[in-house]
């Protein structure tokens, strides 16, 4: 934490008073409300392990058109059942998970023999990864297996999928996975 | 999971986190709570404070659990099956088990045919060639009457199971426990005399475990253990008791409702394989049936399989699916053999898929979301071989993985040179969990909706975005195009409000289902119990005609016409138990403890009255949502609804290695397996035989090794979070500190470990919590270290060696999971 000279004296407040020649009590109470106290609280539940505690998320910036919200706090969910308010470390320095500076931000691509990556649109990447889907699925496409049995599977994908992915997606996930034949699926349930 | 579900039925947590405070002793075992949930652990030491509560922790390590436990026991890596029969043993012997319990609800009592045996380490039906038991020979025996089950309610025909456990077990005397597993006789015995004082109606007990029992090649076998031993204390479906799967992640417990792999659909419904040609034969194999196929004392709930079928079909195909083409049946791809984890990348590997003998097409394009496969599956070395394969590959993540770089992974790992590699990789900025809303699901099954906090940062989308606009891009392209069979491409539904971005409340309202039609109620046909449109509420408002759409059962009643009740918040707890029954919504049917019925007596009175689960009152139960016919008065059916005898299984046919667990060495196996040194390591489990699976053998890798987590990080995300990184900064191995001293290695200096895969280097903590053991008459080694490190660790995170670069392609035959937690190495200084 950077300590400011201002941050010092108000931190001695007889220094102030005595540098200032009058009482500024009720000044420092007003400087020494939490930073939280307008923040905007979202119940959510911490992404790490299957105790699934509550959290309770505090962004700052109001719902205006212009204003961007920012995550500036994040503490165990009092009301929830099971934590009751706690957090492990993990699950108390959360702020710095999703305010990363690692996190990835736009696509990228690595071609093929290349040693790096390349920044690529989102309509670019989509376009092609769909192309990739359709090419190796029409290839490797196996409508009868050896028995010629139908099958209609799709070999040539395998698809997997996470475990801090929503219930909602997995489902999502499914219907694609159908949709497209693939028997190579797998998830973090396994490992 | 598997284990859970062959002996209860369903293959999940049985009780509750905070449901542990009923408990009177907790055995935590294959896991380290307090390191590794340690909200939920405030739980046990609720339990020790206000019950006085016996924790006892078993544990290669002298863990965080057990710095707080009331007795700790050392164990030897992988050994737990012979430490559990062994408790089982003291149990039957000093008589010390709930007998009542054991003849009214599980299958105790029940005759097993002549053709079950077990000698010399095998069961009967073992074929060498193929690896696999056939297991009609455990089969039971039929009355010959009633052709139904044969029952001695006694339990004293020898052929009954109760009997033929009490035979299995008997070789597992304490000193045999001691010398498999490295514990001393004294602090053994003081654990079998903790544990089976729940073995009563008066006392409860509950044994709680995670990884550390699931990531062995017997990992199923020893929680099968588990579940046994507390079915004979009593113990399962009771306030207080049942046998606690801790899971490792947030909604991994969801994942594997949801079909996160191969062999399932959603809600456990089986993946269709080749010789299933039409529904009608599907349904034939998949719906289970009572031994005569005539009624039992069973509600058999599983004989309801086809209208989860019908109605998940109904969800998948819309109104593209209908009676005349079984709901679009053949669309479902169809498996033929193998599909999982290992399978995945070995196939990669290869560039092969091996099927009914033919070759078909490896996987040439890969795609995962939210998971890192070059540090979470086993054998590294391979794995970066495997990929290196590849076409392409999509990677939607919050940070640059291991997976995503494969193709720059140090030169060490083994992979080609990146210009010989012709991947073309896409990493897409993906949402994390504040950047979305939707339903994560706990350990315990609860269903619990989270808002979004904020939008994804930079370019970054939502997974659902992401996947949903990749999706259509592929549809459109066949609408154009044609191509391979485009009806199961198109047949899909998607007809959210915003296709692109699919609206998770929409989706979970799809997931619960609705009528399609107006459902009359059977009994009084002027009455509809649902009309057309509106969302289901239970189960018993399915049906297999197509008149209801249901994307997964088990999730029934998450969102009916009252509203999405994973977002429910009410903090009431009306019996003080711990359930807080409108806290979201706890699957299945907002249960909050499963086999609630066996927390009855034959009468329906609570084994203990001041922990109730559900109690009869002469017209219905009450308590807990029961897991029973709501009005079925005590005696008409089990209390195991989803078995179909009705009865929970200390014998279960079900599973490929045996109907009882049996004490086999790891695939790297230390020693001899000193019961049967022929049957030394798991019979029915497999190997892998490219030139990258290679296991090693003690007279090279003196040493037992083992992988754990810190509290401190997560899996492999946290190295990215500065004050995580300063709390636990890096790589290390735990060394026994005897062992250290012997071979000259000093805390702190750098150690390099070695495996058949190959090698890694850390920092050596030498320590007195990981201590020699006297096996089979030797002393043993075990070393171990924490997982959460890898290469790729953007600009600020702390790097490290990936552990499983040490790790073997060797699995569990059920589940297929990789034996993480006991393997072979060497140490050196480095």
């Amino acid at each position: 934490m950077e300590v400011t000279r201002r941050g010092f004296l108000r931190a001695t407040g007889l220094g102030t008073t005595i540098a200032l020649g009058f009482d500024v009590s009720r000044a420092n109470a007003e400087m020494r409300e939490f930073k939280i106290s307008r923040t905007t609280e979202t119940r959510s539940t911490c992404p790490y392990c299957a105790v699934s505690c509550g959290v309770i998320i505090h962004t700052l910036g109001d719902k205006a058109k212009n204003a961007t919200a920012a995550v500036v706090h994040v503490e165990g969910d009092p009301d929830h059942p099971i934590n009751r308010g706690t957090l492990c470390p993990k699950g108390a320095t959360l702020k710095e998970d999703i305010n990363n500076p690692n996190r990835l931000l736009v696509p990228k691509v690595r071609k093929p023999g290349s040693d790096h990556w390349e920044e690529i649109s989102w309509d670019d990447a989509i376009a092609r990864i769909a192309r990739h889907i359709k090419d190796t699925r029409d290839k490797t496409f196996v409508a009868k297996n050896a028995k010629g049995q139908v099958v209609n599977r799709t070999p040539g994908i395998a698809m997997i999928g996470g475990c801090t992915d929503t219930n909602e997606f997995n489902f999502l996930q499914w219907k694609v996975i159908t949709a497209l034949g693939v028997p190579y699926r797998d998830s973090q349930a396994r490992v | 999971m598997a284990s859970l579900a062959a002996t209860f039925g369903r293959g999940a947590m049985t009780n509750g986190w905070v449901d542990i405070k009923n408990a009177d002793v907790i055995l935590a075992m294959g896991g380290n709570p307090a390191e590794n949930h340690p909200c939920g652990f405030k739980w046990f030491i609720e339990a020790k404070k206000t019950r006085g509560a016996k924790l006892v922790a078993v544990d290669p390590r002298f863990t965080r659990t057990a710095a707080v436990a009331d007795l700790y026991s050392p164990i030897r890596a992988g050994s737990d099956i012979a430490y559990l029969l062994g408790i089982i043993r003291y149990a039957i012997e000093t008589g010390r088990f709930h007998k009542e319990y054991v003849q009214l609800f599980t299958n105790g009592p029940y005759l097993i045919g002549e053709k079950y045996g077990f000698d010399d380490g095998l069961f009967t039906g073992f074929d060498d060639a193929t690896k696999t038991y056939d297991k009609t020979n455990w089969g039971y025996e039929a009355d010959p009457k009633t052709k139904a089950y044969a029952v001695d309610k006694t339990m004293e025909n020898p052929r009954c199971v109760f009997q033929l456990l009490k035979k299995h077990v008997e070789r597992y005397t304490p000193e045999t426990v001691a010398r498999i597993c490295g514990t001393p006789k004294e602090t053994f015995l003081k654990v079998c005399e903790i544990v089976t004082s729940t073995g009563n109606a008066q006392r409860c007990g509950t044994i709680t475990y995670a990884l550390g029992w699931t990531q062995h090649s017997t990992g199923v076998q020893i929680i099968r253990a588990a579940a046994m031993l507390q079915l004979l204390l009593g113990n399962v479906g009771r306030p207080g008791g049942g046998v606690n799967a801790f899971r490792g992640h947030s909604n991994i417990q969801g994942a594997t409702d949801m079909a996160g792999t191969f062999e399932i659909l959603p809600g456990y419904l089986k993946t269709p394989a080749g010789p299933q040609q039409t529904l009608k034969d599907y349904l034939e194999a998949a719906t289970p049936t009572t031994l005569n196929k005539q009624a039992w004392a069973s509600m058999n709930y599983w004989q309801n399989y086809p209208k989860f079928m019908a109605s998940l079909l109904k969800a998948t195909y819309g109104k593209n699916a209908t009676k005349d083409n079984e709901f679009g049946y053949a669309w479902l791809p169809k498996v033929d053999g193998n599909y999982s984890w290992m399978y995945i990348y070995d196939d990669m590997y290869r560039g092969s898929s091996k099927r009914l003998g033919a070759d078909e097409p490896a996987p040439e394009g890969l795609i995962t979301f939210g998971m890192n496969p070059m540090g979470i599956g086993p054998n590294v070395p391979k794995m970066v071989n495997a990929l290196s394969k590849l076409k392409w590959l999509v990677v939607g993540e919050n940070y640059e993985i291991e997976t995503a770089t494969f193709w720059k992974a140090p030169k060490e790992y083994g992979g080609p040179d990146p210009s010989k590699i012709p991947t073309e990789v896409f990493q897409l900025p993906a949402s994390g969990f504040a950047e979305k809303d939707g339903t994560f699901t706990n350990s315990a099954r609860w269903l619990q909706w989270k808002w979004k906090a904020v939008d994804p940062p930079g370019n970054a989308k939502t997974d659902q975005e992401i996947l949903a606009r990749i999706f259509l891009a592929v549809r459109d392209l066949y609408k154009k195009e044609g191509g391979a069979l485009p009806e199961q491409v198109l047949n899909v539904t998607w007809s959210y409000s915003n296709p692109a971005a699919p609206d998770l409340g929409e989706v979970l309202k799809e997931i619960n289902g609705k009528a399609l039609v107006d459902i009359p109620d059977p009994k009084d046909k002027t009455k509809m119990i649902r009309t057309a449109g509106q969302q289901l509420e239970n189960f018993g408002q399915l049906q297999d005609d197509g008149s209801t759409a249901c994307g997964n059962w088990l999730h029934l009643g998450v969102y009916t016409e009252a509203g999405n009740n994973a977002q429910r918040r009410s903090t009431a707890d009306p019996t003080g138990l711990g359930m807080y029954p409108n806290w979201t919504f706890s699957w299945p049917a907002n249960r909050r403890i499963m086999y609630n019925r066996a927390s009855a007596d034959a009468e329906g009175k609570a084994w203990d009255p001041t922990r109730p689960g559900i109690v009869w009152n002469g017209e219905k139960w009450v308590g807990d949502v029961p897991d029973i016919k709501p009005d079925s008065p005590p005696g008409e059916y089990g209390a195991f609804i989803m078995n179909a005898e009705g009865v929970g299984r200390l014998f279960a046919a079900a599973l490929n290695d045996g109907p009882f667990p049996e004490h086999y060495e790891a695939v790297e196996a230390i020693i001899q397996n000193p019961l049967h040194p022929k049957v030394t390591s798991n019979p029915a489990t497999k190997k892998f035989s490219s030139d990258k699976d290679v296991y090693g053998k003690p007279d090279q890798f003196p040493l037992v090794c083992t992988t754990y987590r810190l509290t401190e990080h997560y899996h492999y995300w946290t190295k990215h979070t500065e004050v995580l990184n300063q709390l636990q900064p890096g790589f290390f191995v735990e060394i026994p500190e005897a062992y250290a001293q012997k071979q000259g290695i000093a805390n702190g200096s750098k150690v390099r470990v070695t495996s058949a895969r190959g090698s890694i280097e850390g920092v050596a903590m030498v320590t007195k919590r990981l201590r020699p053991l006297q096996v089979d008459g030797k002393e043993l080694i075990q070393i171990g270290f924490p997982i959460h490190w890898g290469y790729s660790a953007g600009d600020t995170g702390h790097t490290g060696p990936l552990a499983n670069f040490l790790t073997p392609s060797a699995m569990d035959p059920n589940t297929w999971t990789p034996e993480f937690k006991t393997f072979l190495v060497k140490l050196e200084k480095a």
